[in-house]
């Protein structure tokens, strides 16, 4: 047989039949549901008379209406104030009910961000097909999975007949190799890929992340990176397995175990790129080159090392890019050529499906520890992605030095990364967000997002503006302080 | 779904590169549980100068004389005209459901985000993919002739100017298949249940894991 790319390797094994036109149906393993693009879905099998094919294979939970304040998050679905919110979480539960489906709910013990409990649970394995109403399906292909997002119209067509209609996408690798300088994370790595091979680059690939910097990154390192790789228009990127996978995978409670985990071991080895598989595109970039990124724009593509100033349009060739840089740095209400250290911020957000596990709270915290929040920095909220998550971050303490530091220990929620929850920016103001998109009015009306890693945005609160987080000075131990 | 065979429409320009989906439809307006009712807030934060809520009437709202679905002249549009990468971001495919309450029946780009492209033929609306010189000139005759209307012909995969001119373009041949005769993608997989079910007998041979884990 030909060389293959993981890629390759994934969509034959769920090839069910392949189409004269080009067009093949995949089978799919794992189906992530939610409460935003799930409930025509619903609605449509009803209308329709027909069931989902395989319960089994689906997963729901509330994640982006729910609110992150405890106070009413503590009521459940019917304490949550806003009545349309409150009418798309009821009808979940509603849909799960009448459809036998597992649900995660409000606050169950399982309950977090889709692309945050799949792989904590194994609910997400290597090998799989996963898809979810969410373009941040990406996530899943860290664990060496064909995950990706898709439209409601799909949801139903997943749900009435285990199968999508798909084209076979391009393969594209992204090698990164080298070593990452100490305080630069897997979050700044990805901004760095999307910031060179732009928002649209991947369009119509999925994305293979590989070299030494990948192979050495943890497997939450890996979500965050396969979490962006839609931000550079790949709909699909992805990891091989290896050790570090598998270590992962082993004991989380849907993982197989015992003689089938031996047989799914066997299975999963071969899930890497062959040798001299053939990729119709290959990125390649340097760990030692990437410094902590910040985004300057309203799109994930405008990005800047923190030592660098932000760009000036006329230096840009392409009329269109220049107009678009020129649109961006007014919504911004940043001026070319001042300092990215010089942007002051109102608000920091510290969660989302790219950066809300408990390796990024450790991180956040560990910048946080023994400091406070500036006072001209309004409000810093922190946002575990699942119940598991803040269960491990309390019993580690994090939420303490969270709260000593000034800032906000919150419920699971996607909270402040799209804001349909309460938690939202004010036109005009600016926030150091780990989410994923910095799109205009994404976080609130008018509201200005920067996106950044953990270790930055708990940085940047500190300071009351961007700094450089490898060259915050120690914090002396508790004992040296007077 | 509704049919597609060939429409003749009014073109709206959207001059700006990638127009994501939150652009299109924002946050707020997902929270909805219907398929309709997107089209008086498409593009939300452009067309109006305040912030949109869902439920709420927006005839009163002050609109952003500005933008170009504002503009009496493009009033009735249903032919979008768009720059690259349109679409881009979430899945939400309340973005094709907004643009298809409005009125748009096709979108005319040099390129689309995938997940949008792929949403819109599970509604009806045709995206149209034309080569970037081409869109260019097609802004410039869309500003210069007041109501400057275009015809898409699916079948011939033809863009007629009001000139006469026809422009190719390329168009899945399921996609296409499906809009002519406005089938249910649903229906047409479940002709294939037999298929799936000897896949799905052979997957659980080779991979028992990984079905009732969850039950």
């Amino acid at each position: 047989m030909a060389a293959q790319t993981l890629y390759d390797k994934l969509w034959q094994d769920h090839l069910v039949k392949a189409h004269n036109d080009g067009s093949a149906l995949i089978y799919i393993d794992r189906h992530l549901i939610h409460e935003v693009t799930s409930p025509q879905a619903f609605e449509g099998l009803r209308l329709s008379g027909r069931k989902p094919w395989r319960k089994d294979s689906l997963v729901a939970t509330p994640d982006h209406n729910v609110p992150s304040e405890t106070v009413e998050r503590a009521a459940g679905v019917q304490g949550i104030r806003d009545d349309i919110s409150r009418i798309q979480v009821q009808t979940l539960d509603e849909n799960c009910r009448d459809f036998e489906v597992v649900q995660f709910g409000i606050n169950e013990p399982g309950q977090g961000i889709v692309h945050v409990i799949g792989p904590e649970t194994g609910a997400t394995l290597p090998g799989m097909t996963v898809v979810c109403g969410d373009s941040h399906t990406s996530t899943h292909g860290a664990l060496g999975a064909l995950a990706h997002g898709i439209g409601t119209s799909e949801v139903e067509h997943v749900m009435a007949t285990q199968c999508l209609i798909q084209r076979k996408m391009k393969n594209m690798l992204v090698r990164v190799d080298g070593e990452l300088c100490p305080g630069v994370t897997a979050k700044d790595v990805v901004l760095a890929i999307v910031g060179k091979i732009g928002t649209a680059g991947g369009t119509g690939y999925g994305i293979e992340f590989g070299g030494e910097v990948i192979r050495k990154m943890s497997m939450e390192g890996r979500m965050t990176v396969c979490n962006m790789a839609i931000e550079a228009g790949a709909r699909a990127g992805m990891v091989a397995v290896d050790q570090i996978t598998l270590d992962y995978v082993k004991g989380k409670p849907y993982a197989p175990k015992g003689e089938q985990w031996d047989r799914a071991v066997e299975v999963w080895k071969h899930l890497h790129s062959d040798d001299d598989a053939n990729f119709d595109e290959v990125i390649e970039l340097r760990g030692e080159d990437i410094e902590p990124q910040v985004s300057w724009g309203t799109s994930p593509e405008m990005v800047a090392p923190i030592s660098a100033r932000v760009p000036d349009p006329a230096a840009e060739g392409d009329a269109t890019k220049r107009t678009g840089m020129m649109r961006a740095l007014e919504y911004m209400g940043l001026t070319a050529g001042q300092n990215i250290s010089d942007i002051k911020l109102d608000r920091v957000f510290i969660g989302s499906c790219t950066n809300s596990r408990i390796e990024d709270l450790r991180a956040a915290a560990a910048v946080a520890k023994g400091r406070r929040k500036a006072d001209s920095v309004k409000q810093v909220l922190i946002v575990p992605g699942s119940q598991a998550v803040k269960v491990q971050a309390e019993r580690e303490g994090l939420h303490e030095i969270f709260v000593e530091a000034g800032f906000e220990w919150r419920e699971p929620s996607c909270s402040m990364c799209l804001a349909m929850n309460a938690d939202k920016l004010g036109a005009g103001e600016h926030c150091a967000s780990t989410s994923n998109r910095n799109f205009e009015g994404r976080q609130g009306y008018g509201g200005r997002t920067h996106l950044v890693s953990p270790n930055m945005a708990a940085a940047a609160a500190i300071a009351g503006h961007f700094v450089d987080v490898r060259e915050m000075a120690p914090v002396p131990a508790e004992e040296e302080r007077v | 779904m509704k049919a597609f065979t060939q429409h003749e429409g009014l073109v709206v320009p959207m001059d700006r590169a990638n127009v994501d989906t939150d652009l299109i439809i924002p946050k707020q307006f997902l929270k909805s549980i219907k398929r309709t009712g997107f089209g008086p807030n498409l593009f939300d934060e452009l067309r109006y100068l305040d912030e949109g809520f869902p439920d709420r009437d927006c005839s009163g709202r002050p609109r952003n004389p500005e933008f170009p679905l504002n503009f009496p002249r493009y009033q009735g549009g249903s032919v979008l005209l768009a720059r690259e990468n349109f679409g881009c971001g979430s899945s939400r495919e309340h973005a094709p459901w907004a643009l298809d309450d409005y009125g748009f029946r096709a979108i005319i780009a040099p390129s689309f985000a995938d997940i949008f492209f792929n949403n819109c033929f599970k509604n009806g609306l045709l995206p149209i993919v034309l080569p970037e010189q081409v869109v260019h000139r097609l802004f410039e005759e869309t500003h210069a002739q007041a109501g400057y209307v275009l015809t898409i012909d699916l079948e011939q995969q033809q863009v007629r100017k009001p000139s006469g001119e026809a422009i190719p373009f390329e168009v899945d041949a399921f996609h296409k298949h499906c809009l002519l005769n406005g089938l249910d993608h649903i229906g047409l997989t479940l002709e294939h249940s037999e298929d799936i079910r000897a896949y799905e007998a052979a997957r659980r041979e080779k991979a028992p894991w990984l079905f009732d884990a969850i039950q």
